[in-house]
C-alpha cells in the first residue's frame, strides 16, 4: 500500500478541497497509517457473506407526497454568506 | 441546598413543592456556568435569554397544576442538534455563523416536555472525534483533572453533566461518542438501539451509525430523558415503527437471573489494569446481585476499529459534501471561480482531522477501491453483528470496559490519528450492529480518574441495560462521587 503525494491530490481533488502543497507530504503520511490499519480487513474471509448497509433492515418508508413545510425563504437566507433579492450569489458561471 | 448535585427526580419534588421555582433553579446553573465554564469551555453558547423565558412559562404551567415529568428542568443540547433561531456550531469553524432556520425533533420533543434550555455544548468537530480537541471552539477540559481530556465528542455533554453545571444533557454517539466521555468524567450515557432517537436536525455524521442518546448523573435520569427523546418520526426514514417505550417501568427489576457474558476480547492487550480491576469488580458487584455470569465471544471485535475506519469516513465524505461555501456555510473570500469557492471554503471551514476523514471516505469511495474498501468493510460489518447475534442467545447483556484506558492528557495523541482511534476500540462494535449500550461508572484510578463500565444488549433491549445500570446504582456509590471544582481556577 503506497498512499503517495499524487493520491492525496487525486483525493483531494474529488472531495472539492484546496490542500496547500506543503501539506500533501504530511497528509499523505497520516492517510498511509489509516489505509494499512484498514487493510488488514483483506486478510478476513467473507465469501458469500451478505454486505450490510444498515443496522435495521427495515424497508424503505413511505408517505403520500404531502406538502407539509411552511415557506421559510427568509429563515433559510438568513445564514447565507453572500445573498441578494432571495438569492445565493456565487462567482460568475457562464461568461 | 446544592440544587446543582439533585437528580431530575430531586428537582423535580424541589419544583413541585416550590421549594425552589424554575426560574430560581435555571438562573441558579446560570451562575454556576458563568463560574466554571472559562476553565471548562463545556458550553458553545450559553443561551441566558431563551432560557429565563422557557422558565419562567415552565413556572406558569406548573402554577396551573401541570405535571410533566421535565416540566422546569434544566438540560443542554449537544451543539449537533439543530434549535431553530439560535446557533448551532457543530463544533466547527464552517458553521461558525449557522443559525438553524429549524429546530430538531430532539429539540423540539423536550422543549415541548418543558424542560430549560440552557445552551449548546461543545464537542467534536462534526463528532469526529475522541476528545474533544477538534473542536474550532478550543478543547473541553475534564472536571475530575483539567489537564485531562473529558472525552469524545460529546465531551461538552460529559464534563457539563459531571461538573453540575446541568443534570442531563444531550449527546450523540457514531462510534462511542456518548459512552467514551461518559466514562472519562463519570457519568451515565446510553446510546440507544439504532432508530430510537430521531435524527432529524442532528447534523448528520455517518447516517447509519449516529445515534442520539441522553447523559446524566443515574441510570433513571437516563431513563427519564430518553423517555421524552425516543419516539417514532415520519421525518426521519430510518426512525424505527415501536422507537417508543416506557423506560422508566422495568427500571426497579432485580437482577436475578440475569445472564452476563463477558467477552474475552475485551479484556486483552492494550487494557488499563486499573480499568480492568475496576470493571472486573463492577461485575463481580452484578454477581452479587444475583446475576450469573459468563465468558463469551466476540471473535470479529478486533476488526471493528478497521471497519468503522472505511464506512464511517465513506458516509462521512457523503454527508460533508453538503458544505459547500454557498448556502449556508464559511465562505471563503479570496475565490476566482465557482469551482475555487468550493474548493477553499471546505479546506479553510473544515479542521484537520474532518479533513482528513473527508479524503479517506472519498478514497474508499472512488473509482477501482470500492469493492476493496467498502464492499469489503460492509461485509466485516455483518460478521461484526452475527458475533452479537449468537452472544444474544445465551446471554441478556453483555460487560466489558468502556475504554481501554482511563482520560487522558491534553494532546497526549494529537501526534498520531490512529492513538486517538483506538481510544474507542470497546464502542465501535456496537454502532456497527447498531445495538444499545450503556457506560457507567465502576471506580476510580488510585490518581482519582473515573472509570466506566459497558453495558451491551440485544437491539431494542435498552430498557433492561437501564435497569441492570440502576440495580448496580441502588447498591454501590460511584455515580455519586463529584468533582472538586473552584471558580476561578486554571
Amino acid at each position: 500500500m503506497a498512499f503517495d503525494q499524487d493520491a492525496v491530490r487525486r483525493t483531494a481533488h474529488l472531495a472539492r478541497m484546496a490542500l496547500p502543497q506543503e501539506e500533501v507530504p504530511a497528509v499523505a503520511g497520516q492517510l498511509e497509517k489509516i489505509m494499512t490499519m484498514v487493510e488488514a480487513l483483506r486478510a478476513i474471509p467473507t465469501e458469500g457473506v451478505m454486505p450490510m448497509a444498515h443496522p435495521l433492515d427495515l424497508e424503505q418508508a413511505l408517505r403520500p407526497d404531502q406538502i407539509a413545510n411552511a415557506d421559510q425563504r427568509q429563515r433559510l437566507m438568513a445564514s447565507a454568506p453572500a445573498a441578494e433579492h432571495g438569492l445565493f450569489l456565487v462567482p460568475k458561471v457562464i461568461e | 441546598m446544592d440544587l446543582h448535585h439533585l437528580s431530575l427526580r430531586q428537582l423535580r419534588e424541589g419544583l413541585h413543592n416550590k421549594d425552589f421555582s424554575a426560574l430560581e433553579l435555571t438562573e441558579t446553573l446560570l451562575q454556576r456556568i458563568r463560574a466554571l465554564n472559562p476553565q471548562l469551555n463545556a458550553f458553545i453558547t450559553v443561551t441566558e435569554a431563551a432560557a429565563l423565558e422557557s422558565a419562567t412559562q415552565a413556572d406558569a404551567r406548573l402554577a396551573k397544576g401541570e405535571a410533566g415529568a421535565l416540566l422546569g428542568l434544566p438540560m443542554a443540547h449537544k451543539d449537533i442538534f439543530c434549535t431553530a433561531d439560535l446557533p448551532t456550531t457543530c463544533g466547527s469553524k464552517m458553521l461558525e455563523n449557522f443559525v438553524a432556520p429549524y429546530s430538531a425533533t430532539v429539540v423540539e420533543r423536550l422543549a415541548a416536555a418543558g424542560m430549560v434550555m440552557l445552551g449548546k455544548l461543545n464537542m467534536d468537530e462534526f463528532a469526529m472525534g475522541s476528545s474533544n480537541e477538534t473542536s474550532y471552539f478550543g478543547p473541553v477540559r475534564n472536571p475530575w483533572n483539567v489537564d485531562m481530556v473529558p472525552g469524545g465528542s460529546s465531551g461538552g455533554s460529559a464534563a457539563a453533566v459531571a461538573a453540575g453545571l446541568v443534570p442531563v444533557a444531550t449527546g450523540t454517539d457514531t462510534g462511542g461518542s456518548i459512552r467514551q466521555p461518559a466514562a472519562l468524567c463519570g457519568i451515565t450515557g446510553i446510546k440507544p438501539t439504532y432508530g430510537r432517537v430521531s435524527r432529524y436536525g442532528m447534523i448528520a455524521f455517518a447516517s447509519s451509525l449516529d445515534q442520539g442518546g441522553p447523559m446524566a448523573r443515574s441510570a433513571e435520569d437516563c431513563a427519564l430523558l430518553l423517555d421524552a427523546m425516543a419516539a417514532h418520526d415520519p421525518r426521519d426514514s430510518t426512525s424505527h415503527p415501536a422507537a417508543a417505550s416506557d423506560f422508566l417501568r422495568g427500571l426497579d427489576r432485580p437482577l436475578q437471573g440475569l445472564r452476563v457474558g463477558v467477552p474475552e476480547e475485551f479484556f486483552g492487550e492494550g487494557l488499563d489494569p486499573e480499568v480492568a480491576a475496576a470493571v472486573q469488580s463492577g461485575i463481580d458487584q452484578l454477581a452479587k446481585q444475583g446475576a450469573s455470569i459468563q465468558s463469551i465471544r466476540l471473535p470479529n471485535n478486533p476488526h471493528a476499529v478497521s471497519t468503522y475506519y472505511v464506512l464511517a469516513p465513506a458516509e462521512a465524505s457523503s454527508n460533508l459534501s453538503r458544505f459547500d461555501g454557498v448556502r449556508y456555510t464559511h465562505r471563503s473570500q479570496a475565490v476566482e471561480n465557482l469551482d475555487d469557492l468550493y474548493r477553499k471554503s471546505r479546506y479553510e471551514g473544515f479542521g484537520a482531522e474532518v479533513r482528513r476523514r473527508i479524503l479517506v471516505g472519498t478514497y474508499v469511495l472512488s473509482a477501482g477501491y470500492y469493492d476493496a474498501y467498502y464492499l469489503k468493510a460492509q461485509q466485516v460489518r455483518s460478521l461484526i453483528r452475527e458475533d452479537f447475534r449468537r452472544a444474544f442467545a445465551e446471554v441478556d447483556v453483555i460487560v466489558g470496559p468502556t475504554t481501554p484506558s482511563p482520560a487522558f492528557g491534553l494532546g497526549a495523541k494529537n501526534a498520531d490519528p490512529i492513538s486517538m482511534y483506538l481510544a474507542d476500540i470497546y464502542t465501535i462494535a456496537v454502532n456497527l450492529a447498531g445495538i444499545p449500550a450503556l457506560s457507567l461508572p465502576c471506580g476510580f484510578t488510585r490518581s482519582g480518574l473515573p472509570i466506566g463500565m459497558q453495558l451491551m444488549g440485544d437491539y431494542f433491549a435498552d430498557d433492561l441495560l437501564l435497569n441492570v445500570a440502576h440495580r448496580y446504582q441502588q447498591e454501590t456509590d460511584w455515580h455519586l462521587a463529584r468533582p472538586t471544582l473552584q471558580a476561578g481556577e486554571a
